[in-house]
């Protein structure tokens, strides 16, 4: 057990605190992403990580927490991304894309400020690739405010964002306002964005927005399982890259570690190519079997028989 | 011959009353006018861009028409009104879709509510209900955007069934079907016409295969519509009166085919006639 856990681990209150931070990060991403995956917004949930970045790189110049900062830029571009995109899936593209490049433009203005200005790199560190071992005095309640929120957002439209995401056409005509729920979507999807920022950093927040939800998505063919299981894959990659990466501390020489972010993406990348493999070996060896379309876990009736 | 309906005779589920529509400077609508008695099967019938399911759309509320109203159960509709039940044109279901088809179903209970459903025998109950409707159980289990578009056309009709609508709205069902299964469609629609009560209107460019089971034509043609049984509407005095030009309605086989002709039309084009087929002997 002493290889696998090093000594201190279940003792440090910085460790604590990344596990905390990081199992809500994981939880509120995942059940936000599950939509994501299913509307086919993954592009948008991207341009709202990059809008993340300005907004915590503008915070360190402005002296707040950098929460905040991911708060305030990807709540910003996702109004802004509603406002330019009409309900088209073409023009939503086209928002995407420009407030992502927008957002990279004055990113890189923020850092670059950031940098001179403390004359240190910790500041891209922090916005780039998170601070969930050392966050800023007073991360932890907003991070519960903010998580609360989202997950309240996503919970109660959940059956009008299943209906919204399967035809607009179809919500509409049970008289589900599909504009306001996609909005509302939309601010749950900043929310999440920004703790995600937070825990893995603004760039490889994606990977824990889409990551875990891709996932479970293979292996189930019902909304509230997915739920479940990407919330708890996401929860479980977090956690183990906060362990690898305090392990990492005690594998070179200078103490130096690796940082927490490239193992979770790690390892979510891992169960992502695990999952896909066993899918693709199961689908080829019931083809050779003479049947067809049977899955891991989504075994079509029709097709045992 | 439909007991269903005689013994509410006069019950009108849908008037549709001088509606009036103008979309991009153009009238896709002109005062069309019409009703829809409850246990009654009616075909809209109208080419490509007649307007069909730009008059659904009104009738559900998703269009503000310029002109006109729309009456359910002789009262004017409310702006959230869910007593109607929709099967959309294209509805295009992702195959990675996280749904079974019976999830779908359910979905149509009370899928525009808040919070998360409480499952309980008598929603599962329901739902397998309406599958057996439709003849769905065997395929109820699968991810619902792997289905083939008729099965998918089966559980969507579940869908809007399922909240027990009085009117059921359907926009080209037949369109991506065989002919068997466009068949199998046409006559489960008759009988949960007959069987539950309610109002089907159901829109195709192609009327043949809804001539057994019609009880009312609504036939939409240059904006305007007349309505009426099939042998007071399906004639060439009253057709070629819509279109402004002279069309003969024929019957061959069976089948009838509505044709271009008379002097105005000397080629016989049978453009924006649906049901229409080029007839050489017609000319
Ligand atoms: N938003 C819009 N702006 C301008 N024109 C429109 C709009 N929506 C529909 N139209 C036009 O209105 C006409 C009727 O369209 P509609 O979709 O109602 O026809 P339809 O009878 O359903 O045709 P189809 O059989 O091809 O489905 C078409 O000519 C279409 O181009
Ligand atoms: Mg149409």
């Amino acid at each position: 057990m002493g290889w696998l856990i090093e000594p201190g681990f279940f003792a440090s209150a910085q460790v604590h605190t990344a596990l905390v931070i990081g199992a809500a990060a994981a939880l509120v991403s995942a059940v936000v992403g599950v939509f994501t995956v299913i509307r086919g917004q993954s592009f948008g949930g991207h341009a709202l990580t990059d809008a993340s970045a300005t907004g915590g790189s503008g915070s360190l110049l402005a002296g707040v927490n950098p929460l905040l900062g991911f708060v305030v830029g990807a709540v910003t571009a996702a109004g802004a991304m509603e406002a330019i995109g009409v309900r088209h899936a073409r023009g939503r593209d086209l928002a995407t894309g420009i407030v992502l490049g927008a957002s990279i433009g004055l990113a890189s203005l923020f850092l670059y400020l950031d940098t001179t200005a403390t004359a240190t790199t910790g500041a891209t560190q922090q916005i780039l690739f998170g601070s969930i071992f050392a966050p800023a005095p007073g991360t932890v309640p907003i991070v519960a405010g903010f998580g609360a929120a989202s997950l309240a957002i996503i919970l109660a439209l959940y059956r009008p964002l299943l209906l919204t995401s399967i035809s607009g056409d179809l919500a509409a005509a049970r008289g589900v306002p599909v504009r306001l729920v996609g909005l509302a979507y939309m601010l749950a999807l900043a929310l999440a964005v920004a703790l995600s920022s937070l825990a893995i950093g603004a760039i490889l927040s994606t990977a824990l927005l889409i990551g875990p939800p891709a996932t479970a998505l293979h292996a189930t063919r019902r909304a509230g399982r997915a739920l479940i299981g990407a919330a708890g894959l996401g929860i479980a990659c977090t956690w183990i890259g906060v362990l690898l990466a305090y392990d990492s501390a005690h594998w070179f020489s200078d103490g130096n570690g690796l940082p927490v972010s490239f193992f979770i993406v790690a390892v979510i990348f891992l169960a992502y190519l695990i999952s896909d493999l066993t899918t693709h070996r199961a689908t080829r060896r019931s083809t050779a079997a003479g049947r067809t379309g049977a899955l891991v876990g989504d075994r079509d009736p029709r097709a045992a028989r | 011959m439909r007991p269903a309906a005689q013994h509410h005779p006069h019950v009108r589920a849908l008037a549709v009353d001088g509606v009036s529509v103008t979309l991009g400077g153009r009238r896709i609508l002109d005062e069309v006018a019409f009703t829809v008695q409850r246990g009654q099967f009616t075909g809209l019938i109208g080419s490509n861009g007649a307007g069909k399911t730009t008059l659904l759309r009104v009738i559900l509320g998703l269009q503000r028409p310029h002109a006109g109203r729309v009456l359910l159960a002789g009262r004017p509709r409310a702006r959230r009104n869910r007593s109607i039940g929709y099967v959309p044109q294209k509805v295009g279901l992702d195959p990675d879709l996280p749904m079974r088809a019976r999830d779908l179903v359910e979905l149509g209970i009370d899928g525009h509510r808040l919070g998360i459903a409480r499952p309980s025998p008598a929603r599962r109950e329901l739902v397998a209900e309406m599958l057996a409707a439709v003849d769905a159980e065997r395929f109820a289990d699968s991810r619902v955007g792997r289905l083939s578009g008729g099965e998918q056309q089966r559980i969507l009709i579940a869908h809007a069934l399922v909240a027990r609508p009085q009117l059921l709205l359907l926009d080209e069902p037949l369109a991506n079907l065989d002919l068997r299964s466009g068949q199998e469609i046409v006559s489960l629609l008759d009988r949960i016409a007959t069987e539950h009560e309610i109002a089907v209107l159901l829109s195709v460019h192609e009327m043949n295969p809804l001539l057994s089971v019609m009880d009312r034509v609504v036939y939409l043609a240059g904006g305007r519509a007349v309505s009426g049984t099939t042998d007071q509407v399906i004639r060439s005095d009253v057709l070629s009166g819509l279109y402004g030009h002279r069309v003969e309605v024929l019957h061959v086989a069976g089948r009838i085919l509505v044709v271009a002709g008379g002097p105005a039309a000397t080629n016989g084009s049978p453009d924006g006639l649906p049901g229409a087929a080029p007839l050489p002997d017609a000319r």
